[in-house]
């Protein structure tokens, strides 16, 4: 385990899960732009926007052994021109301090929703297949540019090493994601005559995830999988849902006005989730770095509930 | 809504089971693709789904079409294979005929993929029930993971042009394309050609309205006065010997082409048998 490790978006709630299984092996240090409530004593903190000049003292202080970036912003209600400066300039800056100041480790979290749901998808994704989620879903654009341009840092600082983790729908009691958010929902919206295979992976097993990146010797990009694939009827069923089922020519306008209207907080673009596959292959984490998850396919839908 | 769908379930696999004949439980049984505790295997395939959802198109196997096979014991109840037939009668009721029968007429029975056309999964209903049955769209990367799994696959690689062509082009396979044969030769597997006689005849079509297709972005409209439901024509599957190539997956599209030559000119030979076996178009 690396000495001293700073993690962006640390006060969100991944952050703070993250924080909560690291900060005992490793001194870690915050960098968000909110407050990090509940904060562990021995977690430094400093409330930065990382595109800030101020980040610089974090690294000129002390050593940083290794960089988790998490500082990614999905709020669908934050202005484009926002949200796409915070998330591509912020990484560029970033990553730049890491080369600055000899990091020897970079993590950076991207998705498996960079490849994008489609009805032409293989069953299973490699870590080869093209990042086409852009083409129906714009505002994913900056996912996917993060996701580029951590890969060309990967090539131009060999130095360095960079892992890029492109993990499934991230689900748990504490994080507040779209596809958590509407596994919470008691009437979900489905797309009539549409139930393709998903894929979740529980908050816990998500932070295992990033925290085996950290294993010296381990670089490259990597789909990270929970236990498994299900339909997605399955997990409403499971989890007692009462679906109303819309005709796939109605269900994104009528989104796009309740949404813009402020009736429900799921962008209509997800609507893409509900309709076609975008599964991925997780078997190049498992065989090279040794991934398996901790949580049951049923742990890991039912964690929403608490 | 969920006990009276487990109920229909319920009765349609007790008419799979009755319309499967003696047995037929016992080999059904023999069907055990990995699934998870929700009863689906990764890909989507529910075993226990698609055994109910066979009654309908085993009544149609055995009263409807009256489907006969020839040289079942040809194919290979193991390892990856890919089964590559002549495609026709505007609906895919070919393909669904050549699936119940590898799981009726084998012992043990095999539940083949069949590769679906990437416009499949952009329809309602017809989407998540072929997933429930364990088809995939044909994409090159799912046939690798399937034949690498030791899979059976089912290959109509004339697709469309196949499926919707006229009846004056009845028994006259179209183009073939080399892409499953490049497939064949990575992964190593035998292609068992199979002529399917009966489909070609079920819905006659006049012509193909490929302007009006492409308006409503589909990938073909034929004309055809049955709407493309079939007729009541008498099926025959002739199965023939399975057929190993060797080469480079890699060679030039003419080094393969030779290959598929071969194939064809064996569906042609079985397809001219299952014609001359027949007596009538309908009896």
């Amino acid at each position: 385990m690396p000495g001293r490790v700073v993690i962006t978006g640390i006060a969100g709630n991944l952050g703070k899960a993250l924080a909560r299984l690291l900060h005992g092996e490793t001194r870690l240090v915050g960098i968000d732009r909110r407050p990090f409530g509940e904060r562990p004593k021995d977690v430094e903190h400093h409330q930065l926007d990382i595109r800030k000049r101020k980040v610089e003292e974090v690294f000129r202080h002390d050593r940083v052994d290794a960089l988790i970036h998490l500082g990614i912003m999905h709020d669908p209600r934050v202005p484009f021109s926002e949200a796409h400066s915070f998330n591509v300039v912020g990484t560029q800056k970033i990553l730049e301090l890491c080369v600055q100041h000899g990091v020897r480790k970079v993590v950076v979290l991207s998705s498996a929703d960079v490849y994008g749901p489609r009805p032409d998808n293989s069953n299973f994704l490699t870590e080869e297949a093209p990042l086409m989620a852009a083409d129906r879903y714009s505002d994913v654009r900056d996912l996917i540019e993060v996701d580029m341009y951590a890969q060309s840092f990967m090539w131009k600082h060999p130095e360095i090493e960079t892992v890029l983790l492109r993990p499934v729908h991230i689900v748990g009691p504490t994080v507040r994601n779209a596809p958590s958010n509407y596994l919470r929902l008691e009437r979900p919206v489905t797309v009539l005559g549409f139930d393709p295979m998903i894929q979740l992976i529980h908050e816990d097993d998500a932070c295992r995830a990033m925290a085996l990146a950290l294993k010296p010797g381990v670089r490259g990009v990597y789909n990270v999988t929970g236990p498994g694939e299900v339909p997605l009827s399955t997990v409403l069923r499971e989890l007692g849902r009462q679906p109303i089922p819309v005709p796939h020519f109605l269900v994104r306008p009528l989104l796009r006005r309740a949404f813009e209207a402020r009736l429900t907080g799921f962008p209509p673009e997800e609507v893409d989730h509900l309709q076609y596959l975008c599964a991925v292959d997780g078997s190049r984490f498992a065989r090279e770095v040794g991934w398996a998850p901790s949580h049951s396919m049923r742990e890991t839908f039912r964690s929403v509930l608490a | 809504m969920g006990d009276l769908g487990a109920a229909l379930r319920q009765r349609l696999r007790a008419l799979t089971l009755e319309l499967g004949g003696p047995g037929s439980r016992e080999r059904l049984e023999k069907l055990t693709p990995p699934r998870n505790e929700f009863g689906v295997d990764p890909y989507g395939l529910d075993i226990d789904y698609a055994i109910s959802a066979l009654a309908p198109f085993l009544w149609l196997y055995r009263k409807y079409f009256r489907v006969e096979v020839n040289g079942v014991e040809r194919v290979p109840t193991e390892g990856r294979v890919l089964i590559v037939a002549n495609h026709s009668g505007q609906l895919p009721f070919d393909a669904a005929m050549l699936g119940v029968a590898l799981l009726v007429e084998l012992d043990p029975p095999r539940m083949a993929r069949a590769l679906v056309e990437k416009w499949v999964p952009t329809l309602p209903f017809v989407s998540s029930f072929y997933a429930r049955l364990g088809q995939v769209v044909g994409t090159p990367e799912n046939c690798r993971r399937l034949l690498a799994a030791d899979e059976a696959l089912l290959v109509f690689p004339e697709g469309v042009r196949g499926l919707n062509k006229p009846y004056s082009r009845r028994y006259q396979l179209q183009d073939f394309g080399v892409g499953f044969m490049r497939l064949a030769l990575e992964a190593d597997a035998p292609i068992l050609p199979v002529g399917i006689v009966g489909a070609e005849e079920q819905a006659p079509a006049l012509a193909n309205l490929k302007s009006v297709a492409r308006l409503l972005a589909m990938p073909s409209l034929p004309l055809s006065p049955t709407l493309g439901l079939p007729l009541p024509t008498r099926y025959r599957i002739h199965f023939g010997e399975p057929l190993r190539f060797q080469g480079s997956p890699d060679d030039e599209d003419a080094v393969l082409e030779e290959k598929v030559r071969t194939v064809k000119a064996a569906i042609d030979r079985l397809l001219a048998e299952g014609l001359a076996a027949r007596k009538h178009v309908f009896w």
